[in-house]
């Protein structure tokens, strides 16, 4: 509402646009930097435009998928790519875009009226662009199969020296893929009946969104009531998100997800990631491409507009954002982690005004570990989760072992053990053993045990925060039963292999 | 939901009846597995880091406060049980703040007799010829810390030299770590947030120092001074707190009631950052006037110095690295340079 006031006394106050030096101002971006309407329009245009130039990463003719949440700075990006995409665009965008939206009502115990109601006031608001929608219930994480967790190689066309050879060996792959499609086709209908996935036919095309099966509501809430702080629960729903919309993507073809979070968003994702122990995912996590999953890469257009841009601009010029209820609506400040790192940085920046745009800079400045690949051809072990190279093989002298150690010291040990760091160092070599004596020693669920050698840093601790790992939705159980079958594999046959990372998952 | 009336039993010997509940696991242990735990614990970061050589002389460097107290008792202990073979010695910097220092300075050598540790004390006075106090009356008030925390580090290194010793020990712990995270992450500084989180900083050139406590939890510190019955001195400065490292404190204090992992799974994160190679760095040089280690032509400590002694105490506060050249050439400053760099008196 603030702002709202301050743009009417600028009116009042008759100062004029510091770009056109012509038109009246009728708002201030930055201080002293007023804009009048159509100038700022070109600004917000031009950055959005400059984003997707500088960096070249989506190639003509791609199918990019949008992920819409119904949030204000998604609903700008939907309505930049419309724009970019009409026809009296200057330098039309030449991508085919999607809509993606994962419906989340049953998470904050809404009613399958309530969530059909959201649905139907987000396609009102996306009514005027053309795109196809998903609509996905986030139940449908229950169906997923294994294949989603496996991340795959990325395709020619990213290692190319540049952009035009890029757009050349994509638009390479598209012909030859269009000719395979007819014998395509069947294998992947084949594919499709083999993983039990029953529900494509909702996903391509969303127009009509019908109820989720009971049963998968319940057994959703069964893992989100299973875990014990909302700290966690905001990971687990981030992660089954992000999974779902992987597979929407993988399933109809896009090979780009744009993710609208603003550069304030994002420098809330920075501090608390940090604070949860993904400092080594920050560039994946909140950089502008992020490639973890090999052939589907996310991009983030909208990261360098303020979320007082993004308000602006939609007010202005009449985008309209639908406001649906999450788990952290009307939440404490201190209910979780994430909660109070944006609390946090918020009452910073109304003290210090550069705080967002300085952390968000700090980002800019990181970059993916690396330091362990040295061979080319070993494929790093990747988290069965959040899907990050895992952060876990560090050495003795860090707060990795440091934590296993302690939880060692305060537990029972054996009575004829009388030097007890000694033990505990050769276990911490074998990253994961150690948490698996510790977890057997307490009286814990059966299940988690398995899961923690599989996990990053964070994940793990995310996990340790759920009760029933069981309640965990079938792909990610199947393939943790596979993964651990194959590191018990190697672990029998370690001493005859001869390369370090022969063999991978 | 854990009860708090019933009598628990330690988790780790399965005998004793809990006395605590370990602030960073969360498990229930009694008097004397705890102080094993956060032995062994100090022990494991010192081996794994390979902190010491046998037969290095090592300054502990002690203000009287929990923490290094804690750690001279622990270092000791720990010398002893597991033959590290380090001549251990306190060294102590006296700032010349009445009503705390000296206070505290009555604390280490108290610790000094308990711990039969040789004690040498450096002062502000005798290295500077000013002493905080009169550095206040001054600067006044805003900015005083900077003074501080600059000479302290110089002077620990100094009184370090004098006694010839290899390595500086320092109480940082735990939180300490995390909250220097947080705030190098929050003002964008890529260069410390790069170093904080290292183990043992300055090999090169300085004498190098390291913090066995890294992995130490604070409230873990003041839990094993109170059941050790160690004596210490708990009083803030009586200058002002440095505001910006409150709010990130305080923004730490509130994560750990949240998880209390939080505080490590920080110091991961910081462990696991890794910076762009093009992202430039400042080279490390040395001090033309003193030899110091330094990123600039003067250091720090020389330019504040410099300040004092000339009447302009701003010259160190803020950048004016263009004025180096002058003060170096021990050149007067000009009117409009000047007026800038005094005190505003309102």
């Amino acid at each position: 509402m603030k702002g709202i006031t301050d743009l009417l006394s600028i009116r009042r106050l008759g100062r004029s646009c510091m770009k056109c030096k012509e038109a009246p101002a009728v708002l201030v971006i930055r201080v002293g930097d007023a804009f009048c309407k159509s100038c700022f329009k070109d600004y917000f245009v031009h950055k959005f435009r400059a984003m997707l130039g500088k960096n070249r990463v989506v190639y003509p003719g791609e199918k990019v998928l949008l992920a819409y949440s119904g949030g204000p700075s998604s609903s700008a990006m939907i309505q930049q790519v419309q724009e970019g995409l009409s026809r009296d665009a200057p330098k039309k965008l030449r991508f085919i875009p999607g809509i993606v939206f994962v419906d989340e009502g049953a998470l904050c115990g809404q009613s399958w009226e309530q969530r059909e109601q959201n649905v139907s006031e987000m396609q009102q608001a996306l009514q005027k662009t053309s795109f196809p929608i998903h609509i996905v219930p986030l139940e449908q994480v229950f169906l997923l199969p294994r294949s989603v967790l496996q991340s795959s190689l990325p395709g020619n066309a990213q290692h190319a020296e540049n952009y035009k050879q890029a757009v050349n060996s994509f638009l390479g792959q598209q012909r030859a893929h269009q000719e395979n499609e007819l014998s395509g086709i069947a294998d992947e209908l084949a594919q499709l009946r083999i993983t039990g996935y029953e529900c494509d036919n909702n996903l391509a095309n969303g127009s009509s969104y019908s109820c989720p099966p009971a049963e998968l509501t319940s057994a959703l809430m069964e893992i989100f009531n299973s875990a014990r702080t909302l700290t966690a629960k905001l990971e687990l729903l981030q992660s089954l998100r992000s999974h779902l919309i992987l597979h929407v993507a993988r399933t109809c073809g896009y090979s780009k997800v744009m993710s609208g979070e603003s550069c304030s968003r994002l420098a809330v994702r920075l501090l608390a990631n940090i604070s949860l122990g993904r400092g080594a995912f920050l560039p994946l996590d909140t950089g502008f491409s992020d490639d973890r999953y090999g052939d589907v890469v996310i991009v983030r257009p909208m990261r360098e507009y303020s979320a007082k841009e993004v308000s602006f601009y939609n007010r202005l010029f009449g985008v309209h954002s639908v406001f649906i209820p999450t788990m952290e609506t009307k939440a404490p400040d201190n209910s979780s982690i994430q909660h109070l790192s944006e609390a946090f940085l918020t009452k910073l920046q109304a003290d210090f005004p550069s705080t967002v745009s300085t952390v968000y800079r700090t980002s800019e400045k990181l970059n993916i570990s690396r330091k362990e690949i040295t061979d080319e051809n070993v494929q790093q072990e990747r988290c069965l989760i959040c899907m990050c190279n895992l952060d876990t093989r560090v050495g003795e002298a860090s707060a990795f072992c440091a934590t296993q150690v302690s939880q060692h010291l305060s537990q029972r040990r054996p009575k004829n053990n009388a030097e007890p760091t000694r033990h505990s160092e050769k276990q911490c070599c074998n990253s994961g053993q150690c948490c698996e004596s510790a977890a057997s020693c307490s009286s814990s669920v059966p299940g988690t045990q398995d899961f923690l050698p599989l996990l990053c840093y964070s994940c793990r601790v995310t996990v340790k925060d759920v009760t029933f790992v069981s309640s965990f939705p079938p792909y990610i159980l199947k393939e943790a039963e596979h993964r651990s079958r194959r590191l018990e594999m190697r672990r029998e046959i370690q001493e005859f292999l001869l390369d370090e990372g022969g063999g991978n998952m | 939901m854990r009860s708090a009336r019933m009598p628990v039993k330690c988790s780790s010997c399965d005998a004793q009846r809990a006395a605590l509940r370990r602030p960073k696991t969360g498990h229930s242990v009694c008097k004397e597995c705890f102080f094993h735990a956060f032995e062994e614990e100090v022990h494991h970061t010192i081996v794994s880091a390979k902190l010491f050589q046998p037969g290095e002389k090592v300054g502990i460097g002690a203000s009287g406060g929990k923490d290094s107290t804690v750690l001279a008792h622990v270092l000791k202990v720990l010398n002893e049980r597991y033959h590290y073979g380090l001549e251990l010695i306190l060294i102590s910097v006296d700032e010349g703040i009445s009503g705390y220092r000296d206070d505290s300075l009555e604390t280490v050598k108290r610790n000094q007799q308990q711990y039969e540790l040789p004690l040498k004390i450096v002062s502000y006075q005798e290295l500077y010829g000013w002493t905080m106090d009169q550095i206040v009356k001054t600067v006044g008030l805003k900015n005083n810390c900077t003074f501080c925390g600059v000479f302290r580090r110089q002077a620990l290194d100094r009184g370090a030299m004098m006694l010839g010793v290899n390595k500086i020990c320092t109480g940082h712990n735990a939180d300490d770590i995390a909250e220097t995270v947080l705030m190098n992450f929050l003002r964008g500084d890529i260069a410390r947030l790069r170093r904080c989180t290292a183990i043992t900083t300055g090999s090169e050139g300085a004498i190098p120092r390291c913090k066995p406590l890294k992995y130490a939890y604070e409230k873990e510190i003041v839990l094993y001074a109170y059941f050790k019955k160690l004596d210490y001195f708990s009083t803030e400065c009586i200058y002002s707190p440095n505001a910006y490292r409150g709010h990130a404190r305080a923004f730490l204090k509130d994560l750990e009631a949240l998880r209390p992992s939080a505080i490590m799974d920080i110091i991961h994160s910081g462990e696991n950052l890794s910076v762009k190679e093009d992202v430039r760095m400042p080279v490390q040089g040395t001090c033309t006037r003193c030899g110091y280690i330094s990123s600039q032509g003067l250091c720090k400590a020389c330019v504040l110095l410099e300040g004092l002694n000339r009447g302009l105490p701003k010259l160190g506060i803020g950048k004016h690295h263009k004025l180096h050249h002058k003060l170096l050439a021990q050149e007067p400053l000009s009117e409009a340079e000047t007026r800038k760099l005094k005190v505003v008196d309102f």
